[in-house]
């Protein structure tokens, strides 16, 4: 089985935007940015930040809308002098598309 | 006994694998080459200057018939071939002839990629790959008002569009990125790009969808857009993109994947058959430059010879082969937590530089405009070298250790003699520098003899620059909050270089103004689109991706991330139909809570984001509108009941809230703007506390500005007072026009009116009539593109429909039996 999913293909996302994908694992906000790079990290930090897909990309770091916290798309970490880090799931493309690891999935036994 | 030698394709990889194996040991072969194409090798990346006219095919022969004469090299150009029989080891080609090989060399390059469009197939729709293109293309240029239309924006793209413009033909191209050459550029050098094209005449048209290629009488006439838009043609150029071409080898059984499978020796599966050039699959990497193909065809000759040799992978680097445009990309360039970027820009000369570096190595670099120092960034990138020791003056090139500084001043050195600095009072740079040769030495002197400065201060910040940048190390610039971290320069000074600089774009405002970041932040990007917003209806494209969530997705984000709608009632005032409408959608969503507003209005609380389209459908078909309680822009205009129900009213101060609001909605702004109209001084509406309030009187209606309600308490001061509606409406317009040009982004008018002043404020609209109404008008030319119902454009015309559904739904994955 492969160890990862399809979840669309890049063009899906508009450049510097963001959509959520549902999970078992909770949403997902999954990250294009000016440069066609992707990232898929939690969309709530619980209690702190988020909902994430809806804040606003610059470079690889996204600003929360809540609370103006800044992350970092690669190691999930919070930026300057706020604490704290989001969950940071491993994606990438492949001709196009956009896959994502199978842990996304938790402990569901899914079939296909 | 010379061994035989085939060689399929000749081309670049082949013609130097040919060089290196006959010069080391041309004694113990005999070569056979075969080539489709009726030609022997020539350079092909040198096909664009033929295209432009800088050279002729001769110019760009690498091989003459003399020197495959004298080598002993058989050739059959023009002939294909078309079978390898690996247990016979033969080829047989399109003639028919079979030839035997002890070892046989693939080299048959790549074909374009077509883009399989309606009408793909029809005449005129060409590749840009060989000299039959290339003389395609010229022979349209003879032809008198020809048009064209380039598929693809990136490197093959371009050179095409640019070698076809100098041959006098009318050119589009069409690019489905957001910037051009996106694989080797940023945006900001994606923008001076496009910048130069345009310039010499060439159509760019980016993010734009290629739907079908409409023909006449089997002939390419025009392609039509995704939006409709038709660009007539004469000739259609797809270059979009290479695959290895890998026919032949792919029959004969051999290994392949994207390529012909070749390991470090470049042999594949076959171990008498070898391969090079861009047909081969190199661990996991395909190739499009030429630089790795020589080393390829290096390698190549010397396992043919019997020689240890190894292909490594190496760094590539990219230039765009069109006269005046210079650009250089090499190495990653994409950001990331450990890595930093340096970034030079040199609005005067159209430079931009961009150096990315990780743990103190170079890795990546995108130049625009001056790439004099390319090649010695280049070897920094491939040599893995340590930066750290020369990191602060890096930027400058390999001639300048301890260079100059990083230049705040660019951006109004860089602006034309011509350019308006003081809107206020008309004055030009010119004016301004010609004032301080002439003897002003200070701010206050430049005031004095220019009036540039003397009225709202706006310029000030500008005039100081020009100070400095005329005296030099005389002026001392006095400090000043800039707007973040991504620029020197403070909000007033982005704000006038924007309207003089022309800027209308993200890139292009980052870019004239030397913003030292590639693309921005979350504090700079929504305040530079908003005052390009401003400056420019009708002619800006609103970044939406640089706007807060609520002005997004047009509603207010929650604590648990649902959203509120409220719908506008002008004036406060509603009908029974339109309550119907929201207890219906209430009913039918499931609102969980429904409230009446502080602003007159009805909220609908906890709405899911997915759920938003479908709401405001329902909603605008009972005929309401957003009523932006999320927007930097008009908010609310509360009215009391007034003369029509009042004992105490004296004027309808229901009526002229309604019409102010009618007027008003829709209107972006600094921050927000709130109304009221009130029916006498016993305030009902509350206009004392508003950011422009109107008192009804007997004798007319007072006008008050600048009151506040929120995190200050003010009370609002009287701006004038006036006998007739139609003049309150024409005060209340340039009021908010005169704040909407002036304000800094974030500041409420009490803000605003703190900085510059009432006095001045009353000077611009009281007491010059003619400049009121020029306001008046302003505002009421920039509603007509902003008067334009954000919910009915996303419930019913589908904007942004990706912002509302998910991208993906896992969760109703089929579980597996235990
Ligand atoms: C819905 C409403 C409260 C209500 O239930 O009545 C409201 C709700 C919010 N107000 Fe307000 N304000 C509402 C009337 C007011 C008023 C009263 C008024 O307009 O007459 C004021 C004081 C008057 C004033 O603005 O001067 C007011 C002063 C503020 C402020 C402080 C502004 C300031 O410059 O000091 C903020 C914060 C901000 O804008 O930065 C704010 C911000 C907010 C935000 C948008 C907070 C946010 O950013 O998330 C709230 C959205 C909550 C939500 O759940 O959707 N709200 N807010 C009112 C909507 C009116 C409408 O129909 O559009
Ligand atoms: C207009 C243009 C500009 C370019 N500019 C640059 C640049 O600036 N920098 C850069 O690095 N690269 C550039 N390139 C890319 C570069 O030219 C290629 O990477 C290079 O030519 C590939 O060499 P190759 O030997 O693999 O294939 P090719 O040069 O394409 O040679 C393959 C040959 O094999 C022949 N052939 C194919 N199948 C058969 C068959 N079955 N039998 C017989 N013959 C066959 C073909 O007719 C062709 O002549 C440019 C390309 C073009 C078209
Ligand atoms: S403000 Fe005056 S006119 Fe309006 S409702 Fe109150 S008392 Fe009546
Ligand atoms: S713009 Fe110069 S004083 Fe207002």
């Amino acid at each position: 089985m492969s160890q990862f999913i399809d979840i669309g293909s890049v063009k899906d996302i508009p450049p510097r935007g963001a959509r959520v994908l549902r999970t078992p694992e909770g949403e997902i906000a999954v990250f294009r940015t000016a440069l066609d790079q992707v990232f898929a990290v939690d969309e709530w930090l619980p209690g702190k930040a988020g909902p994430l897909s809806n804040g606003i990309q610059h470079g690889t770091s996204v600003t929360d809308p809540m609370y103006n916290w800044v992350f970092d798309l690669h190691t999930g970490h919070a930026q300057g002098a706020d604490e704290g880090q989001i969950r940071v799931w491993d994606l990438h493309l492949r001709g196009g598309r956009i896959l994502i690891t199978r842990d996304v999935l938790g402990a569901a036994k899914v079939v296909a | 006994m010379k061994k035989n030698l085939i060689i399929i394709g000749a081309g670049m990889a082949s013609g130097r694998a040919l060089e290196e194996l006959l010069e080391q040991d041309g004694e113990n072969w005999n070569v056979t080459l075969f080539n489709a194409e009726p030609r022997g090798n020539y350079n092909r990346l040198m096909l664009s200057p033929v295209l432009s006219g800088e050279k002729t095919y001769e110019d760009i022969i690498t091989h003459s018939d003399a020197w495959y004469l004298e080598k002993g090299v058989s050739c059959r150009f023009g002939e294909k071939v078309f079978e390898i029989n690996r247990i016979e080891q033969t080829v047989t080609s399109e003639t028919g002839d079979v030839l035997a090989y002890d070892k046989l060399l693939i080299a048959t390059g790549s074909n374009p990629f077509i883009i399989p469009l309606p009408g793909h197939d029809l005449e005129g729709v060409i590749a840009y790959r060989d000299l039959e293109d290339t003389d395609r293309m010229i022979g349209l240029g003879e032809k008198p008002g020809a048009r064209a239309v380039v598929i693809g924006g990136g490197l093959l793209g371009l050179e095409a569009a640019a070698g076809l413009k100098a041959r006098g033909v009318d050119v589009t191209v069409v690019h489905i990125m957001d910037h051009l050459m996106e694989r080797q550029l940023d945006g900001a050098a994606g923008y001076l790009l496009r910048k130069a094209l345009t310039d010499r005449g060439i159509m760019v048209m980016c993010a734009a969808n290629s739907k079908e290629i409409l023909g006449q009488d089997g002939h390419v006439r025009a392609l039509l857009l995704d939006d409709g838009t038709e660009l007539p043609c004469d000739l259609l150029v797809m270059a979009v993109g290479i695959r290895p071409n890998t026919a032949v080898a792919q029959a004969a059984g051999l290994a392949v994947g994207k390529g012909i499978h070749v390991d470090d020796q470049m042999q594949t599966s076959d171990p008498n058959i070898l391969s090079v050039g861009e047909c081969v699959e190199h661990d996991g990497a395909v190739f499009g430059l030429v630089a790795p193909l020589y080393d390829q065809a290096k390698v190549a000759a010397k396992t043919l010879i019997g020689d240890q040799a190894a292909f490594v992978q190496k760094e590539v680097s990219t230039k765009l082969k069109v006269t005046g445009c210079d650009l250089f990309s090499a190495g990653d360039f994409a950001d990331g937590e450990t890595r930093e970027d340096i970034v030079f820009r040199d609005p005067a000369r159209g430079v931009y530089k961009r150096l990315v570096i990780e743990n103190d190595k170079l890795i990546g670099a995108v130049f625009y405009g001056d790439t004099t120092d390319s090649s010695w960034f280049f070897g920094l990138i491939k040599d893995d070298e340590d930066i750290s020791a020369m990191r602060d003056t890096l930027i400058f090139g390999p001639s300048f250790q301890g260079g100059t500084p990083l230049d705040p001043m660019a951006a109004v050195a860089a602006l034309p003699d011509d350019a308006e600095i003081c809107g206020c009072n008309g004055v030009c740079k010119q004016d301004i520098i010609t004032t301080i040769q002439n003897g002003a030495r200070t701010l206050d002197a430049v005031k004095a003899t220019s009036k540039a400065g003397s009225s709202c201060g706006g310029c000030s910040g500008l005039v100081e620059q020009l100070l400095s940048v005329t005296l030099g190390d005389e002026f001392a610039m006095p400090t000043k909050e800039t707007v973040c971290r991504c620029t020197d320069l403070s909000h007033d000074e982005v704000r006038k270089l924007i309207v003089a600089g022309g800027m209308k774009s993200m890139p292009q405002a980052m870019q004239d103004m030397n913003w030292t970041t590639p693309d921005g932040c979350h504090v700079c990007r929504p305040a530079l689109n908003y005052y390009m917003v401003c400056a420019w209806p009708g002619e800006y494209e609103d970044d939406g991706k640089s706007r807060f969530i609520n002005e997004r997705v047009h509603a207010n984000i929650q604590k648990d991330g649902t959203y509120s709608v409220v719908p506008r009632m002008l004036g406060g005032i509603t009908t029974p139909d339109e309550l119907r409408a929201i207890a219906d959608v209430a009913d039918k969503f499931k609102v969980p809570t429904v409230k009446v507003t502080g602003g007159q209005r009805i909220d609908l609380l906890g709405i899911k984001k997915q759920d938003l389209p479908a709401i405001w459908y329902d909603l605008g078909k009972a005929g309401m509108i957003s009523g932006q309680a999320y927007a930097k822009g008009l908010r609310t205009v509360k009215t009391c009941v007034g003369s029509e129900h009042c004992r105490f009213g004296t004027q309808d101060s229901t009526g002229l809230g309604i019409k102010l609001e009618d007027a008003m909605w829709g209107a972006w702004s600094p921050h927000k703007f709130k109304l009221a109209v009130t029916g006498c001084p016993r305030n009902c509406a509350e206009a004392t506390c508003k950011d422009l309030g109107i008192v009804c009187v007997d004798s007319g209606y007072q006008i008050l500005v600048g009151g506040a309600a929120g995190l200050d308490l003010l009370e609002t001061q009287l701006l004038a007072q006036v006998a007739t509606e139609e003049e309150a409406l024409e005060y209340s317009c340039a009021f908010y026009q005169l704040y909407r040009e002036g304000a800094q982004y974030l500041h409420r008018p009490y803000k605003w009116i703190r900085k510059v002043g009432l006095d001045w404020v009353k000077q611009q609209i009281v007491e010059d009539a003619k400049n009121r109404k020029a306001l008046a008008d302003r505002f009421l030319h920039s509603q007509q593109f902003y008067q334009v119902d954000p919910w009915a454009e996303r419930a019913v015309k589908g904007k942004d429909a990706h912002e509302f559904e998910p991208l993906a739904d896992l969760t109703n994955l089929p579980v597996a039996a235990e």
